[in-house]
């Protein structure tokens, strides 16, 4: 069996599986939940000032049938008195002494109210801090959350006073509200941060109710931009957690991974590119903290599959398969194959490839069947039929290199070979 | 006990004669089956409609909340689409050829989505199609079933004014009085005649029948355009010696009955023979099982391989409790006082394929006898051929015969249905019916 033991920053846990800052961190009744359920760790929801939450808070993208695809929240930080949430704090990790205790804080924008909190936080025995710099709707408006982190300097300003006092790690939260996160990554550890953690939610609009013409979620006839998360913000947050770990000065700290995870291959995947454990909450919200038992067993049997001994032995493994467009090897090239024993004739390949594609497919029309076979010579290799297709394996991709040698877009241009002609 | 009525409960009428067809009780379940459907292009399903109906489009619209949408894409192809929902074999149609079944998985309930969105419109009265302006033109159609209701809303739609004569006392011929009732329960028939003719410009005469109360002569003098939806209707004898006993009857008329009238009052065996293999021997053995009788066997003379009803349909009868005796003949009706008691078969075996394709059936000699006191013919139905021939309509043993057009011999007189094909699906009459229409359309100028 493999070990899943997971070490963040000298924080250790029995899995790399955290629970996000969020609604299922708030309390102590859903923590201990949680780590009865077998969580390695939580980050706390986020501490901070004094704020009151409105109803509704959430709402969600569905798709053909499939609750849940995207989820949006427009609640604050925590809404409970700062001592209830410490004593608390205090008295799980007493509780699960074998369990991460993170602690999310967002204090307002001042010097000695980041220093205070701090302080407060270190007093539990808490095991670390995670600074929310990345909330991207309620505390904006007030200086903080994503304010902070959209500015780097403001963002390591804001590190540099926690630095000054933490005595325990720190990990800094950075928002995806930008067009890139590596700037703000490394100004705060240019502030000192100890790791990072990423992302943060999407500002969103999941959708309008088309009775009342009031977006979701509806507060009394009014709705506002709210924070995106949840399956469909994966890629989003893979492609960021890249650009960090392909960073000369990001990938000197450990992150903490986070957006959509759901299942164990999520999870495998934000490893793969760099992320030394994950943080799920979306997927928790749906369907409770017990999904963490596959999550662990299938990470587990994975890694046994493939022989890895411990979880750092795959972490970042895919980071130098994502290169830049103009060195992909333009001489490799693939055709789609349908196996006619596996095709059910829905079309759907021929359809796709006919309307949006290059008409790469014949058809043969029969009754009530069609036969559909690949024009290899049309056929760009652009997997869109793969793709749409409905049975596993029916469309492979078959490699016929259109050279021997390996020749990138730059070798490409500068020996002028030519261009398509179609 | 013998022969008689109301051997069962009111109640347990009731049960044994609601409608089969479990409707999904909420959006969810028919949005879930929707989603399963991966809208395949130049469907199977669709090909494999007689009226085309685009099941895709009408089931993403089911998907997308598009109830309106996804019952007038039935209802366009199809008028009868709700009628057809719950007769229509579609194991070996529609879902037959659904590619999930390539896969060995359970094919999209089609059927069920689409009386989902028929059952919904049919019960809200949706307007879903609007008739041009009246042209000034008139269309008789003669027979309400399928193929006459079908052709009259499509020439309403274009606005022509229909008059529909009816020889019965409701529309939806077949449907109405010639199938199991668990499939199409009476209301629900009246309820689809009442939305088809909700178009307007259809005026249904009943109580007139064709050669009784009005001659062809007349409508082709009356009206624009003549359509002749008159169907089947005599049950084919067995001619054997003993069909003329008492307990003998012919499935079309036990269903007829059954049909009209109250459960209670329909008489039936204890021990009842049915003879055919085919959807109305189903109907009438299934039906016998459900007001009482004690053993129902169908008779046939082929194997299970060759039989005429679906699997599904065989299913049906299995599940009420019927026996089969396959490999069997009718040979002779043996009575006592008058009424059947003892009816011989002969046993057959298989031999060279016939002209449909299947291995004929082929006497062996042998006989066997078995204790009855109802035998049901259900061998099939034969056309009205004296009433063509009187017309003076070209036929072929009374299966009127038509042009492309649906244009009969008889200049302006069209045809469908099974008057033409002999006895086919509720869906194939309905496709009858609207070539029949559009064949009237270009004869009238209109299209």
């Amino acid at each position: 069996m493999a070990n899943l033991q997971s070490t963040f920053l000298g924080i250790k846990s029995p899995n790399p599986f955290w629970l996000a800052s969020a609604p299922p961190t708030d309390k102590k009744i859903n923590v201990l939940r949680a780590f009865e359920a077998g969580w390695g760790g939580v980050v706390w929801k986020t501490l901070g000032s004094q704020v009151k939450n409105v109803s509704s808070r959430y709402s969600t993208l569905d798709y053909n049938g499939q609750k849940v695809m995207g989820f949006n929240n427009i609640e604050l930080i925590s809404d409970r008195p700062l001592e209830i949430n410490l004593k608390e704090i205090r008295e799980v990790v007493r509780e699960f002494p074998d369990r991460a205790m993170i602690v999310s804080l967002m204090a307002d924008n001042d010097r000695k109210s980041w220093h205070e909190m701090v302080k407060k936080t270190e007093d539990t025995g808490a095991h670390g801090i995670e600074l929310n710099f990345g909330c991207p709707h309620g505390m904006v408006e007030r200086g903080m959350g994503a304010s902070v982190g959209q500015d780097p300097e403001i963002a390591k300003m804001v590190v540099e006073w926690v630095m000054e006092v933490a005595k325990i790690p720190v990990i800094t939260k950075l928002t995806p509200n930008v067009h890139s996160v590596v700037p703000a990554a490394q100004a705060v550890i240019a502030g000192g941060t100890n790791g990072l953690s990423l992302i943060n939610t999407i500002q969103s609009v999941t959708g309008i109710d088309l009775d009342t013409l009031v977006p979701n979620p509806n507060v009394g006839g009014k709705s506002v931009f709210g924070g995106y998360c949840g399956p469909a913000v994966k890629p989003i947050a893979l492609k960021f957690l890249t650009t960090l770990s392909q960073d000369k000065i990001a990938q000197k700290v450990p992150i903490s991974g986070i957006g959509g995870i759901s299942t164990w291959r999520d999870a495998v995947e934000f490893m793969l590119l760099g992320a030394s454990n994950v943080q799920v909450c979306t997927a928790a919200m749906h369907y409770g903290f017990r999904i963490v038992r596959d999550m662990c067993d299938g990470m587990s049997n994975w890694m046994d599959e493939k022989g890895y001994k411990s979880i750092d032995e795959f972490v970042g493994l895919s980071v130098p398969n994502v290169t830049r467009w103009e060195e992909l090897d333009i001489n490799f090239h693939i055709t789609a194959k349908i196996d006619q024993d596996k095709c059910i004739h829905c079309g759907l390949c021929y359809k796709a490839c006919e309307d949006t594609s290059h008409q790469s497919i014949d058809i043969e029309r029969g009754n009530p069947y069609n036969k559909y076979t690949i024009k290899e010579e049309e056929c760009v290799g652009c997997n869109l039929c793969k793709i749409v297709c409905p049975v596993n394996d029916c469309i492979t991709m078959e490699e016929h290199r259109k050279g021997p040698e390996y020749l990138n877009w730059i070798e490409f241009q500068k020996r002028g070979l030519p261009l398509n002609d179609h | 006990m013998g022969i008689k009525n109301n051997r069962l409960s009111a109640e347990e009428l009731v049960a044994n004669f609601s409608d089969i067809h479990p409707p999904f009780e909420h959006a969810e379940g028919a949005i879930l089956e929707a989603n399963r459907c991966i809208n395949c292009y130049d469907a199977p399903c669709t090909k494999s409609c007689p009226t085309s109906i685009d099941v895709p489009l009408f089931i993403k619209q089911i998907s997308s909340g598009n109830i309106k949408g996804s019952a007038r894409t039935i209802f366009s192809s199809n008028i009868m689409g709700g009628g057809c929902s719950k007769v229509c074999p579609v194991e070996k149609l529609c879902e037959g050829a659904c590619v999930y079944n390539l896969r060995e998985e359970e094919p999209i309930s089609i059927a069920k989505l689409q009386r989902y969105s028929t059952g919904i419109a049919i019960h809200e009265k949706w307007k879903l199609f609007e008739r041009k302006p009246s042209n000034g033109k008139k269309v008789a159609v003669v027979g309400a079933g399928p193929a006459g209701l079908a052709c009259a809303h499509a020439l309403s739609l274009q606005g022509i004014d229909v008059t529909v004569f009816e020889k019965e006392e409701k529309g939806g011929g077949l449907m109405t009085y010639g199938v199991a009732a668990y499939k199409v329960t009476p209301e629900s028939c009246k309820e689809e005649v009442d939305y088809i003719t909700s178009i307007g410009g259809i005026d249904i005469q009943y109580k007139k029948e064709l050669g009784k109360d009005i001659t062809l002569a007349e409508l082709q003098k009356k009206y624009d355009a003549v359509f002749l939806g008159i169907g089947v209707g005599i049950a084919r004898e067995l001619s054997i010696p003993g069909e003329e006993l008492e307990g003998v009857e012919d499935a079309i008329s036990f269903i007829y009955n059954l049909r009209t009238n109250d459960y209670s009052k329909i008489s039936v065996g204890d021990k009842v023979a049915v003879i055919g293999m085919g959807m109305t021997a189903i109907d009438a053995a299934t039906q016998s099982k459900r007001l009482g009788a004690k053993e129902v066997t169908m008779i046939y003379r082929r194997t299970e391989n060759e039989k005429p009803c679906t699997d599904v349909e065989l299913n049906l009868a299995k599940l009420d409790g019927c026996s089969f005796i396959w490999l069997a003949a009718p040979k002779e009706i043996i009575g006592e006082n008058g009424k059947a008691k003892k009816l011989i078969c002969t046993k057959m075996k298989l031999g060279e394929p016939d002209a449909s394709g299947r291995r004929a059936p082929v006497d062996t000699g042998e006989t066997f006898t078995i204790e009855v006191d109802m035998v049901i013919k259900a061998a099939g139905q034969i056309p009205f051929e004296e009433l063509v021939a009187k017309a003076d309509i070209k036929n072929n043993s009374g299966k009127i015969s038509i042009n492309k057009s649906a244009e009969t011999n008889l200049k302006g007189v069209f045809a469908g249905g099974d008057a033409v094909n002999g006895g086919k699906e509720v869906v194939d009459a309905v496709q009858a019916g609207k070539d029949a229409a559009s064949g009237i359309l270009t004869y009238l100028g209109i299209k």
